[in-house]
């Protein structure tokens, strides 16, 4: 009777441990179906309207648009106004971030016990986790109205770094960490300066994490739009006065969606936003795996 | 240490100030930036409902935006478990190191890398119609739909550490587990669950202050409409997404008021996601 019993239990185990791999494929399965429908959505609505003028013209107005649409033509213009944009916020914000962030993670590595060192981090670990928009409405009440005076690139780009800033100094400090201790002692007991080992020896060796480190975090804020609104405003022309207020990709995206005229162009310049970042992000990831130490 | 070495030193110190007056700088002007407001109307800012712009009569309170972010994110949070969940134990235990798990955890790592914007546009364009094809809510956008689209957007965040910390446990305890008879089900729920337990809830914490902060999707999804939402398929506003509408028309009381907003939701993702940090610490 008892060995029936233990028989009939095990017979249900069975099953139930199938049922749950079922639900795990089943979940996992569900999971990246999301990201297959966002890319061919994207891809199927925005392919045919990229072409050079989309590269090299700026954003239409409104009118121009009504119009087009009216004679049934394709509406004229791109989004050259944004991608200039995005170029010019993106590299002054890396310029501001990128080398505050590697002195910064250069100092928590070499200070690693330090009561202060372990502030800094705390820090760095808040400010990641600090909602874009809120860096927005500060960078807003410090650029836009003390500084600049009126919405502009710079404000943008500083709203833009604060969100890299912690991104650098963590991976910094990470692959630092992963730099064995042997190659610092050997510079060491040459005698050579320690700012010399810095840039002779900890950079250059660490330098594809530190690649990989400042382009994900590149990946991170090329796509932000709601800390954007709140400072660089948009542009209908080209513009690289830092002091103006400027387009970015993602703002456009957010006027296209707005305007009933304008908002077929949302998905090409979605397709492009997307891929751009997806981009950096699969490169960032090859040279990562690529010198990963092991 | 001769000088030159004391330089390059205080050089790094000296840069690893720029965070400290960065946050420090943060801190003060959300707190200065909120006084007007707090000023006005004292602690019954947070707790009231009411958001009243008309000039004259002017009266501002949070409550609706602290109830709609909660309710949304803890939505998300709770639809996204299961996927989550899923996604970890496929990639790191039923099909640990094949190229299978590689692809789905490409894909994952991915959603993280698709801009707010572009969740917003396909929630707009996909997922409402759908929601609206249901019969769930007339015009497609509320709660409900901004909570589907923030547990996909959070999955990322929810797998990338629970992953790590399920592989880490021993294969010795699993083997032990194995030897006594037990189902693989009976491996997970038994031996890995306990064992990653704190990793696992750490990775959810985090994802979930993700979900707090969110702001383009969810502005182009809940409707909203200044009110604290009655049901999951009621229009509201979340505190990330009043800022970003009405900031744009806002000076005096009411900019006060969206920088109180935005200090208030400063201070609870600090806290999350301080508790969520402290609790990986405790781990390591």
């Amino acid at each position: 009777m008892k060995a029936i019993a233990i028989r009939d239990n095990s017979n249900s185990r069975n099953t139930k441990n199938k049922i749950f791999l079922g639900i795990v494929i089943f979940f996992s399965l569900l999971t990246i179906l999301p990201i297959i429908l966002i890319v061919g959505e994207l891809v199927v609505k925005g392919i045919g309207q990229i072409n050079l003028s989309f590269f090299t013209e700026a954003a239409p107005d409104t009118l121009q648009a009504m119009v087009a649409k009216a004679n049934g033509e394709t509406i004229p213009g791109g989004i050259a106004n944004g991608i200039t944009g995005s170029i010019l916020i993106v590299v002054l914000a890396a310029v501001m971030a990128i080398p505050f962030g590697i002195i910064t993670g250069i100092y928590l590595y070499e200070t690693p016990g330090k009561r202060y060192s372990n502030i800094i981090r705390d820090i760095a670990d808040i400010l990641q986790g600090v909602p874009s928009i809120v860096l927005g409405l500060i960078v807003y009440l410090w650029v836009v109205k003390y500084i600049t005076h009126s919405y502009s690139a710079l404000a943008g780009s500083v709203s833009l770094a604060i969100m890299m800033l912690p991104l650098i100094i963590r991976s910094t400090e990470e692959t630092l960490k992963m730099i064995p201790g042997t190659l610092k002692e050997a510079a060491v007991a040459l005698g050579v300066p320690y700012h010399k080992i810095i840039l002779r020896v900890l950079i250059p060796s660490s330098f594809s994490g530190l690649l990989t480190g400042i382009l994900i975090s590149i990946s991170r804020i090329l796509g932000e739009t709601a800390p954007l609104m709140l400072t660089t405003l948009g542009n209908p022309r080209i513009n690289w006065d830092i002091t103006h207020p400027t387009s970015a990709v993602p703002l456009l995206i957010w006027q296209f969606y707005n305007d009933p005229n304008m908002v077929e162009l949302i998905w090409s310049s979605s397709l492009f936003l997307m891929g751009f970042v997806l981009t950096l992000n699969i490169i960032s990831k090859r040279i990562s795996a690529k010198h990963s130490i092991h | 240490m001769n000088n030159s070495d004391k330089i390059t030193k205080y050089f790094l110190f000296a840069g690893s100030f720029l965070i400290l007056i960065v946050a420090g700088g943060m801190v003060y002007s959300l707190v200065g930036g909120a006084i007007p407001a707090f000023h006005k109307f004292g602690w019954h800012f947070i707790t009231s409902t009411n958001w009243n712009p008309t000039e004259g009569r002017e009266s501002y309170g949070a409550m609706p935006f602290i109830a709609g972010t909660m309710i949304t994110s803890v939505l998300a949070l709770l639809i996204s478990i299961p996927m989550a969940f899923s996604t970890s134990l496929f990639v790191s235990e039923y099909f640990r190191k094949t190229p299978v798990a590689s692809v789905l955890s490409t894909l994952v790592d991915l959603l993280a890398g698709i801009p707010s914007i572009v969740y917003g546009l396909w929630g707009f364009y996909t997922l409402r119609p759908v929601i609206m094809h249901l019969g769930l809510s007339p015009q497609g956008f509320g709660v409900f739909t901004s909570g589907i689209i923030l547990a996909i957007m959070i999955i990322p965040y929810a797998t990338s550490l629970s992953n790590e910390i399920i592989v880490m446990v021993p294969n010795e305890l699993k083997e032990a587990a194995y030897s006594l008879g037990a189902t693989r089900m009976e491996v997970i729920f038994n031996v890995i669950v306990p064992n990653a337990r704190s990793g696992i809830v750490a990775s959810y914490i985090l994802a979930f202050g993700r979900a707090l902060g969110e702001t383009m999707a969810v502005t182009m999804l809940i409707g909203n409409a200044n009110k604290v939402p009655h049901s999951l398929f009621d229009t509201g506003n979340t505190m990330a997404s009043v800022i970003a509408n009405q900031f744009g028309e806002a000076d005096g009381l009411k900019l006060s008021s969206l920088i109180a907003i935005g200090l208030l939701l400063f201070v609870i993702t600090a806290l999350v996601n301080t508790a969520g940090k402290f609790i990986i610490k405790k781990l390591s």
